[in-house]
């Protein structure tokens, strides 16, 4: 997949908390299956499937057949790649707060 | 904000936040001159803004930052409470001069200081990232895709 064309749909797919709730359970527990990311979520497995879908569009997720279920999985890479925006910007202020440290400790 | 955490490895996904801390050897009333003294702000910014910084006030300067030389930068100031906290608004990454960000969202920047050991603990906070548009954040994406790396090494060996 080309991280080019798909940069804004990523974001997208992230800026949802149903979405990120999946995630985050993916990863503390995954991979799992739908019926087991439904449970106690108050959302249809109906839905859980569509977001699932989302997340997969733009490579989040994955699913692989375990036995006769179909289970979900995180693609922690393509989350590394979303996380880049943030950390440049934080980079950014990484130099500016080294350029203030020069200033402020060398000019009483 | 989306905690991941596993056996091997645990970090934290947020899309919206920034915030960094640094111990600065210097008293609290030196790092607050830096920060809210416009001109003092802009050496090591290194930004030349005109006028001073006011409480509810924009204030508009020219980035003095390579690759970026001449491009407009502009600060809304929400609130400054004296040598403990100043914090303003501005449009983030908002280098490309072709593009006018004035209608988008803002982010908002915060500085909070307090008296440490042996100096001043300075923490930023820059906040609001989901709300810019997707096909900004798409752009400096890609962007960060196309060598910014090596653009922030060549800043580096610029400023040592």
């Amino acid at each position: 997949m080309s991280s080019k064309g798909s940069a804004a749909p990523l974001f997208a797919a992230l800026g949802d908390a149903t979405r990120l709730r999946l995630l985050g359970r993916l990863s503390a527990d995954g991979p799992l299956s739908i019926t087991r990311l439904s449970e106690g979520t108050g959302v249809t497995r109906q839905a859980i499937t569509r977001h699932l879908q989302a997340l997969g569009d733009v490579g989040l997720v994955r699913h692989a057949r375990r036995g006769r279920e179909r289970v979900w999985d995180l693609n922690r890479k393509r989350l590394e790649k979303a996380k880049r925006y943030i950390d440049q910007i934080a980079a950014q202020w990484d130099d500016a707060a080294e350029r203030l440290r020069a200033f402020v400790e060398a000019k009483p | 904000m989306l905690h991941i955490a596993n056996k091997e490895s645990s970090y934290t996904v947020s899309t919206d936040r920034i915030e960094k801390r640094v111990v600065l050897r210097a008293p609290r009333t030196r790092v607050w001159r830096a920060l809210t003294n416009a001109e003092e702000f802009g050496t090591w910014f290194r930004v030349k803004l005109e006028g001073a910084f006011t409480a509810g006030k924009w204030i508009r300067g020219r980035l003095a930052v390579p690759g970026h030389e001449g491009v407009m930068l502009e600060m809304l100031v929400e609130r400054i409470d004296p040598e403990r906290y100043f914090s303003y608004r501005w449009h983030p990454y908002a280098v490309d001069p072709a593009v006018d960000y004035s209608a988008e969202p803002t982010t908002l920047v915060e500085f909070h200081l307090e008296d440490t050991e042996g100096g001043t603990a300075l923490t930023i906070v820059e906040s609001g990232f989901d709300r810019i548009p997707l096909a900004r954040r798409a752009e400096a994406f890609r962007m960060n895709d196309n060598g910014w790396t090596s653009q922030v090494k060549h800043l580096a060996r610029y400023v040592e």
